[in-house]
């Protein structure tokens, strides 16, 4: 496991690596959910986080904006850094932190406002805008990004809770990116979703690889394989193995990650 | 893995023994839908007994109060007489003399000055007010002739209305012979009506029945519920915040949740002693007025604000919370922004519940003395004033007749409120069920 680790830093190390963790251990109250995790995300590319179900992707993606503080018993250990910056020092404001780690999380969680509202609350709350002419180019470039933009345009003043699974999705993706971030984290963003809507945000993800870095937790390894460069295998709360998603799918290190993408276990 | 599973199963009902629609199997069958009936059954007598309690129960009121609805008026031809109300100070007129006359002009066989004293008391008491308040309003009228109708006082109202006797011994009853001819006469004369009784809503509390009104009361209601709503609400929305979305599970925590709930089960007298204790013995605020009701009504909807409020916050899918935080919002922007708002209408429908409640609260307003006797509609939240409650409370202590009506016309009145304000929670909660 150390083996791995640090085979793994070491190819990495050469790279700019947007966002890293170093010895990673976060419990839940008693229960250790990640151990000793050495993760390096790079700049603009998509890092795909697999591995079965309970194995602490969620919850590694989550230390990546602070997420995890909202959890009472939860307690993260170890260096996380943006842009080599201590994202878990006391001086760091979760709050600034989470305006440049943006989030999109697994079930379409629009606000029950308007379309326009989802987008502009996060500009509004940063003060990112002030005009309602500044507000209305950031919402309009946003839905664009997300490709949302043709399709709603015309009732931007209806709900966003009444637009399709797949729309809604891609509205919280709009909402995140109204916030600027340089980094967007998706945890299983489109397993609520039908096969077209889910083709749909790929090829949206493909497209934000060009401005964002971007990492996305899943649990379909064709997925994974369709939308990354990197992928980083998770198991019972270690990171196994991580490289360029072409290795990892054709010629894994690990037994187990061989095990995994094999579909012999999880 | 799932393969060797179904052949297990299909072997097993290759075996089994059950044989369907063997007597012993149909017997089962039989009793089994009769214990479905059977339940059924309980739960449609439990609905009914309910049902027909509270029909009993506002049907006993209607039977007893709707008397309560009409009053018996006199109507008099008065010549406002510039010898007995000066223009110059219309509101200290010999109004009395100018009611008393008319009346005796109706019936100018009665000659004897201790009957003409006995048939003025057929007109209320509260006659000559009534007539005073109509010229001081209109100077003009003086000397001029008008037509007004006055209440006629309780025993003849409770005649007219039959609810006292016109035979019988007549040393038992409240009404002579004597006093029931002139009366009779008046009737044939066209000048006595049944109208509806506006001043049971619009007048004011009075010794005399026919005169007394909830206006009073129910202004003394409406500052008490104003003062309760204003510090139960902030307050218990705040704590209820603060519980739910900050504070830290610990044991001080549960410790406040176990007393919040403990004090929505307290006794409302307790509260009515620790306002009187507290609020007026200690503070020095002023007894029998709004502010002090009000302020002992707020400690006991507090709890059910603050418990409303708790479910209603709870309610709000974590999701939206998860959102926010992940744009960036703060603690206080995602509860101000989004789970208030989206919590508000449970909030707003458990107010109105607990508010509900604090209207037909009887016995901590006993206590801190909101049950005097005024006969002016209260002035504010600083001025002594009676409650809905408290108002039925002193009329059904009252012996009069016509008291025993109005206390039941009162709690239908009282209930009128209560029932609109359950409806409105109601309507809150089917207008804004949630969509997500
Ligand atoms: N809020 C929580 N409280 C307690 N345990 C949790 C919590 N969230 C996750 N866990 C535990 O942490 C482990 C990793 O969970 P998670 O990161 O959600 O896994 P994954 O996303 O890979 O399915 C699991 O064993 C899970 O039970
Ligand atoms: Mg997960």
């Amino acid at each position: 496991m150390t083996e791995t680790a640090s085979s793994a830093s070491k190819i990495t190390s050469t790279m700019t690596g947007k966002m890293t963790g170093r010895g990673v251990n976060v419990f839940y109250g008693d229960k250790q959910a990640l151990i000793d995790v050495d993760l390096e995300i790079l700049d603009r590319e998509v890092t795909a986080l697999i591995g079965p179900s309970g194995c602490g992707k969620s919850t590694f993606l989550r230390c990546l904006n602070r997420m995890n503080d909202s959890i009472e018993i939860c307690r993260v250990v170890g260096d996380i850094r943006l842009d080599d910056e201590d994202i878990y020092a006391p001086e760091l404001d979760p709050v600034l932190l989470r305006a440049r780690v943006g989030m999109v999380f697994q079930k379409p969680n629009p606000f029950p406002k308007s379309i326009y509202d989802n987008v502009a609350y996060g500009p509004r709350i940063h003060g990112l805008a002030n005009t309602r002419a500044e507000f209305d180019q950031i919402v309009e470039t946003s839905l664009e990004k997300a490709g949302l933009w043709g399709e709603v345009k015309d009732r931007l003043s209806e709900p966003g809770t009444g637009l399709s699974g797949g729309q809604q999705q891609r509205l919280c993706i709009a909402r995140a990116i109204a916030v600027d971030p340089e980094v967007i984290l998706m945890d299983e963003p489109c397993s609520a979703l039908d096969p077209i809507a889910t083709a749909r945000i790929e090829e949206l993800i493909d497209e934000l690889r060009e401005n964002y870095t971007i990492v996305i937790v899943t649990h379909s390894m064709q997925q994974a394989a369709r939308v990354s460069q990197r992928t980083a295998f998770f198991h019972l709360g270690e990171l196994v193995e991580v490289g360029d998603t072409e290795q990892i799918f054709t010629t894994p290190r690990e037994e187990r990650t061989q095990g995994y993408i094999t579909g012999r276990f999880g | 893995m799932t393969d060797p599973a179904t052949t297990d199963l299909a072997g097993k009902d290759r075996g089994r023994t059950t044989v369907w629609g063997s007597p012993e199997q149909a017997r089962r069958f039989r009793a089994r839908r009769r214990a479905d009936q059977r339940l059924r059954l309980f739960g449609l007598g439990a609905v009914a007994l309910s049902l027909a309690l509270i029909l009993i129960l506002i049907g006993s009121l209607g039977y007893s109060g709707h008397t309560a609805f009409t009053q018996t008026h006199l109507v008099l031809d008065v010549t406002i007489d510039p010898a007995k109300v000066r223009a110059d100070e219309p509101d200290t007129g010999n109004y009395r003399a100018l009611i008393r006359g008319a009346l005796w002009s109706l019936l100018p066989k009665v000659r004897n000055s201790a009957d003409r004293n006995d048939l003025a008391k057929l007109a209320s008491q509260g006659a000559p007010y009534i007539l005073r308040d109509r010229v001081v309003a209109d100077p003009s009228l003086i000397g001029q002739t008008i037509k007004i109708a006055v209440p006629v006082s309780d025993p003849y109202d409770q005649l007219h209305k039959g609810v006292i006797p016109r035979t019988g011994p007549e040393e038992e009853r409240r009404l002579k012979d004597k006093q029931i001819a002139w009366f009779d006469d008046l009737v044939v004369q066209g000048q006595i009506e049944s109208r509806l009784n506006w001043g049971l809503l619009f007048n004011s509390d009075s010794r005399f029945p026919e005169l007394a009104g909830l206006a009073g009361a129910i202004s003394g209601s409406f500052y008490a519920l104003l003062v309760c709503f204003a510090l139960s609400f902030p307050i218990g929305i705040a704590s209820a915040v603060y519980l739910e979305e900050f504070a830290p599970r610990n044991r001080w925590t549960s410790l406040i949740e176990v007393n919040i709930n403990n004090l929505a089960a307290v006794p409302s007298v307790v509260f009515g002693l620790l306002g009187l204790a507290v609020f007026i013995q200690f503070f020095g605020i002023p007894r029998s007025t709004p502010l002090v009701g009000g302020m002992t009504l707020a400690l006991m909807t507090l709890p059910t604000i603050i418990i409303a409020t708790r479910l209603a916050l709870a309610a709000v899918p974590p999701s939206i919370r998860e959102a926010a935080l992940g744009l960036g919002a703060s603690g206080h922007q995602v509860v101000l922004h989004h789970v208030l708002p989206l919590a508000m209408p449970g909030i707003m429908t458990g107010t109105i519940i607990g508010m509900a409640r604090a209207l037909g609260e009887t016995a901590p307003l006993l206590l801190i003395g909101m049950n005097a006797f005024i006969i002016s509609t209260s002035g504010g939240i600083l001025e002594p004033a009676t409650a809905l409650p408290t108002q039925i409370f002193i009329w059904a202590d009252s012996p009069e007749r016509g008291f025993a009506a109005r206390t039941a016309a009162g709690i239908l009145v009282l209930i009128a409120f209560l029932v609109a304000m359950n409806l409105s929670a109601v309507v809150l909660r089917r207008k804004f069920e949630r969509r997500w």
